[in-house]
């Protein structure tokens, strides 16, 4: 311990439940992401195994439906979006020259709020039955699902939502109010510029969910009739209200993955991004039409071609940004020293992949044509193609590329590449068939399919490339149990990197910044590295700094919370008020306990500064 | 000095809600989490736009709401607002005594309005109007009751604030915390507005 250490340190277990540090809560948010990332694919795995063959009973059609519905349900909600969250926890803060989030206490709240809401979701497994009426939750199948597995569904949802709202807010306020000084909009990477936007989406997206989620649960706890056309109800709200909220949330999942496709493109063709204000622009031109098309999701549901025609205009519109997209990317690496490294790999990969993606989508976006498509494995290829093509490639390539950030270490090559082979194979041997399966008529979400049908080699494949994603997933475990037993590595700078994150020393200190950096311009540690300066320049002298206490509450509120929803789930109201209880009594303690924090001093900083260990 | 400390009227800032980056954070953060709140009601008036004449054999909107109870209600709210403008006012000018009295009518004001409330279901469910009996039921009593939750909640918040901060005169940390709950309090004023216009006002003239 150094003579002048402000705080005492927690360790080990205690550290990591109590933390606010945003590059931790970036950890949490990896390793639990990650898996439930495995959760839903061993769901999808056994869907797959299901159909490797015609007439198959593998699993029963109940199990099926329980299967398919989790796994939509965790891959959106509890593998993709803590994804997400924890590259801007781990990026964000430090691409703009920030000491900390806004909120550190509210992150760390949003996190466990996260966490528990999935792990309510998955006890459904054990707890009387899994949910089984599709992600989208459509009623009447989930007002009259018996047992409890759709309230496990709503209850589990709506718990990690207000997480994913207030992170949100966090993510907008630290973007806002926190950038070191010279780092203006114009000047923001590109990730951060998604994660900016993405953020907005989330707080206008996830409202109307948590409201039709409330309508949902009071419907099946409460007998309300929201949904109930016998009483009344009206079950297109239902519809209306998910897609406002769901096609916002597919740009909310996409719009980080292009950032760090972005960062990585650049980074590795050794250019500056080609056109970055187009870039910018196209991001939010992207967020905001995203508001527009949901009703393409409702095509087939009679609202008449009027609606029908407006919607399908609109969601064409989005296709000429991304389009905007997609060339600059292509012309960033155009002449550019490419280097391919598992990240650019990964980024390269992505490009031609979320193309097909993307014209799937157009052909989806006429409505005429969609009569054909909807429900039908036609549909199941393209949201893949979009959503695993486009989200979880995105992802790998910025895990690859942060994970030395994240973790002081680089992921190996070697291993990384086979990953990516065996990965990006199996995803389109396991979807292009699905576009076929679908046209020749299978439809979605059922669990088996009669042979004699033309259907049987299709799925065969289908099911075999699900098996070598499987692969590439475990060579990538392989890969992260190794690292672990390294050594730092050599560099904290392993890339060439063009943002601030690479301007801090390894292992990142807890302050990220000693000195707030002065910004110059855009790829801002690229202009100090091309003038010959060693790091950033300092916009402040070293100083003591700030930083915010560790705090129990946020796990105990998320607690609260999810005891009371078990509460809820049972019918014993007495858990459920205990629950709640506890939740305001964390909420009360958090508002009355005056908690400034604390300082670490000058002199502490400028040990770390000269390499002092201790 | 330290944010903690009571502040004097030499060295009272003028934002003193925003003289701090933590002020300056919570401020924008708020203002943002209004946003949302915006759409949440947003997508409430929605679906009770959508099911408002689905009253299956129950009482109609006409037959059911009792203007002068609503109108009370709706004075009582306006009123609490401006007297947290007052004690904003007083915030800004440093008289702490002046802030926790206008606060505390504010209090009074919200509680009473919830009574007011309570008393209106209370009458509904007599006339066989209920959460249950039809779809216009349950978005009725969801969207207004979604309404009277957040003034519940703003009362919890104010007595919170005000006893904690009894004795501790205006400081740069407890004044963002004043004048949020003032800004949270217009918020579901406005809301009311709305819902007095909406709901009943269109459920008079049909
Ligand atoms: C990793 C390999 C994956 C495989 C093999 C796979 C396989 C499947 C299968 C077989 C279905 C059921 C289709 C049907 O019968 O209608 C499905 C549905 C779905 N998947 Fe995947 N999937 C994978 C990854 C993902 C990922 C990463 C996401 C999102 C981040 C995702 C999101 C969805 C969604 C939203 C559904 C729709 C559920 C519904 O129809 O309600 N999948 N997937
Ligand atoms: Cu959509």
């Amino acid at each position: 311990m150094s003579t002048h250490a402000s705080h005492k340190k927690r360790s080990g277990l205690m550290d990591w439940l109590t933390t606010v540090d945003h590059k931790k809560i970036g950890i949490l948010y990896l390793i639990a992401g990650g898996f439930f990332f495995i959760i839903g694919g061993i769901e999808a795995m056994l869907m797959r195994i299901q159909l490797i063959k015609p007439e198959n009973d593998f699993v029963a059609a109940e199990t099926f439906n329980q299967l398919l519905t989790m796994h939509g349900t965790t891959m959106i909600f509890f593998a993709a979006m803590p994804l997400i969250f924890a590259f801007m926890n781990a990026v964000v803060p430090l691409q703009i020259g920030a000491r900390d989030v806004a909120f550190p206490f509210v992150n760390a709240l949003g996190f466990w709020l996260f966490f528990f809401g999935g792990v309510l979701l998955n006890l459904s497994w054990l707890l009387g039955g899994a949910p089984d009426a599709g992600w989208t939750a459509y009623a009447p199948l989930s007002t009259t699902s018996g047992g409890p597995g759709v309230d496990f569904y709503v209850l589990g949802i709506q718990i990690s939502g207000i997480g994913t709202l207030i992170g949100g807010i966090n993510f907008l306020v630290t973007i806002i109010n926190m950038r070191a000084p010279g780092m203006t909009f114009m000047r923001m990477p590109l990730f951060t510029w998604t994660a900016f936007v993405t953020s907005g989406l989330i707080l206008f997206a996830f409202p109307p969910l948590t409201i039709g989620l409330f309508m949902l649960s009071f419907d099946r706890v409460f007998d309300a009739n929201f949904f109930n056309p016998d009483n009344g109800g009206n079950i297109l709200i239902w519809e209306h209200i998910f897609w406002i909220f769901g096609h916002p949330e597919v740009y909310i999942l996409i719009l980080p993955s292009f950032g760090a496709i972005s960062e990585v493109v650049a980074t590795f063709s050794r250019k500056r991004l080609f056109g970055y204000s187009a870039m910018v622009f196209a991001t939010v031109l992207i967020g905001f039409l995203g508001f527009m098309v949901w009703v393409h999701h409702m095509f087939t549901v009679g609202l008449g071609p009027v609606a029908n025609s407006i919607f399908a205009v609109a969601t064409m519109a989005i296709a000429v940004p991304t389009g905007v997209k997609i060339f600059n990317w292509l012309f960033t690496m155009w002449g550019g020293k490419i280097v391919f490294s598992t990240a650019m790999l990964w980024a390269v990969g992505f490009i031609p992949t979320f193309v097909m993606g993307g014209v799937t989508g157009v052909m989806l976006a006429i409505p005429s044509a969609d009569y054909q498509f909807h429900d039908s494995y036609f549909v199941v290829a393209h949201f893949h193609y979009v959503i695993v093509g486009g989200v979880i490639l995105g992802l790998f390539a910025g895990l690859y590329y942060w994970y030395p950030r994240m973790f002081n270490r680089v992921l190996n090559e070697t291993l990384g590449k086979i990953h990516f082979w065996t990965f990006f194979i199996g995803f389109h041997l396991t979807f292009f068939p699905q576009h076929f399966l679908g046209l020749m008529g299978m439809p979605r979400r059922v669990f088996t399919y009669l042979s004699g049908q033309d259907l049987d080699q299709l799925n065969f494949i289908s099911s075999i490339g699900a098996f070598l994603m499987a692969i590439g997933t475990i060579v990538l475990l392989i890969n992260i149990i190794i690292s672990a037993s390294k050594k730092y590595a050599p560099s904290s700078d392993p890339w060439n990197g063009r943002t601030l994150e690479w301007a801090i020393p390894y292992p990142t200190p807890e302050y990220n910044f000693a000195q707030t950096p002065l910004v110059r311009g855009l790829d801002a540690f690229w202009i100090e590295k091309a003038a010959g300066n060693k790091g950033m320049t300092p916009a402040e002298p070293v100083g003591d700094i700030h930083m915010p206490n560790p705090s129990i509450l946020p796990l105990f509120m998320s607690i609260g919370l999810f005891s009371a929803a078990l509460g809820l789930i049972y019918n014993t109201i007495t858990v459920t008020i205990i629950g709640i209880i506890a939740t305001f009594i964390c909420m009360f303690l958090r508002s009355i306990i005056d908690d400034h924090g604390f300082h670490i001093h000058k002199e502490e900083v400028e040990d770390d500064l000269k390499g002092v260990k201790e | 000095m330290h944010a903690d400390e009571r502040l004097n009227d030499a060295n009272f800032p003028k934002h003193p809600e925003k003289a701090t980056l933590e002020g300056k954070n919570k401020f924008l953060g708020f203002w943002l989490f209004l946003g949302g709140e915006t759409v949440l009601f947003a997508t409430l008036f929605g679906t009770y736009l959508g099911l408002r004449h689905m009253n299956m054999d129950g009482p109609t909107t006409e037959e059911l709401f009792k203007l002068p109870t609503v109108f009370l209600a709706t004075m009582l709210l306006l009123t609490s607002s401006l007297t947290s403008v007052y004690a904003v006012l007083a915030l800004k000018q440093n008289r702490v005594k002046s802030l926790q009295g206008w606060f505390f009518v504010t209090l009074l004001l919200g509680l009473c309005f919830l009574g007011l409330e309570v008393y209106e279901f209370n009458e509904y469910v007599h006339e066989g109007h209920t959460f249950t009996s039809s779809a216009f039921g349950s978005a009725f009593y969801t969207l207004v009751g979604f309404h009277g939750g957040h003034v519940a909640f703003g009362c919890l918040w104010i007595i919170t604030l005000l006893v904690r901060n009894w004795n501790r005169g205006i400081t740069l940390v407890n004044a963002p915390k004043y004048y949020l709950f003032a800004l949270y309090w217009h918020f579901v004023d406005v809301v009311w507005v709305f819902i007095f216009t909406v709901v009943y006002l269109m459920g008079k003239v049909g």
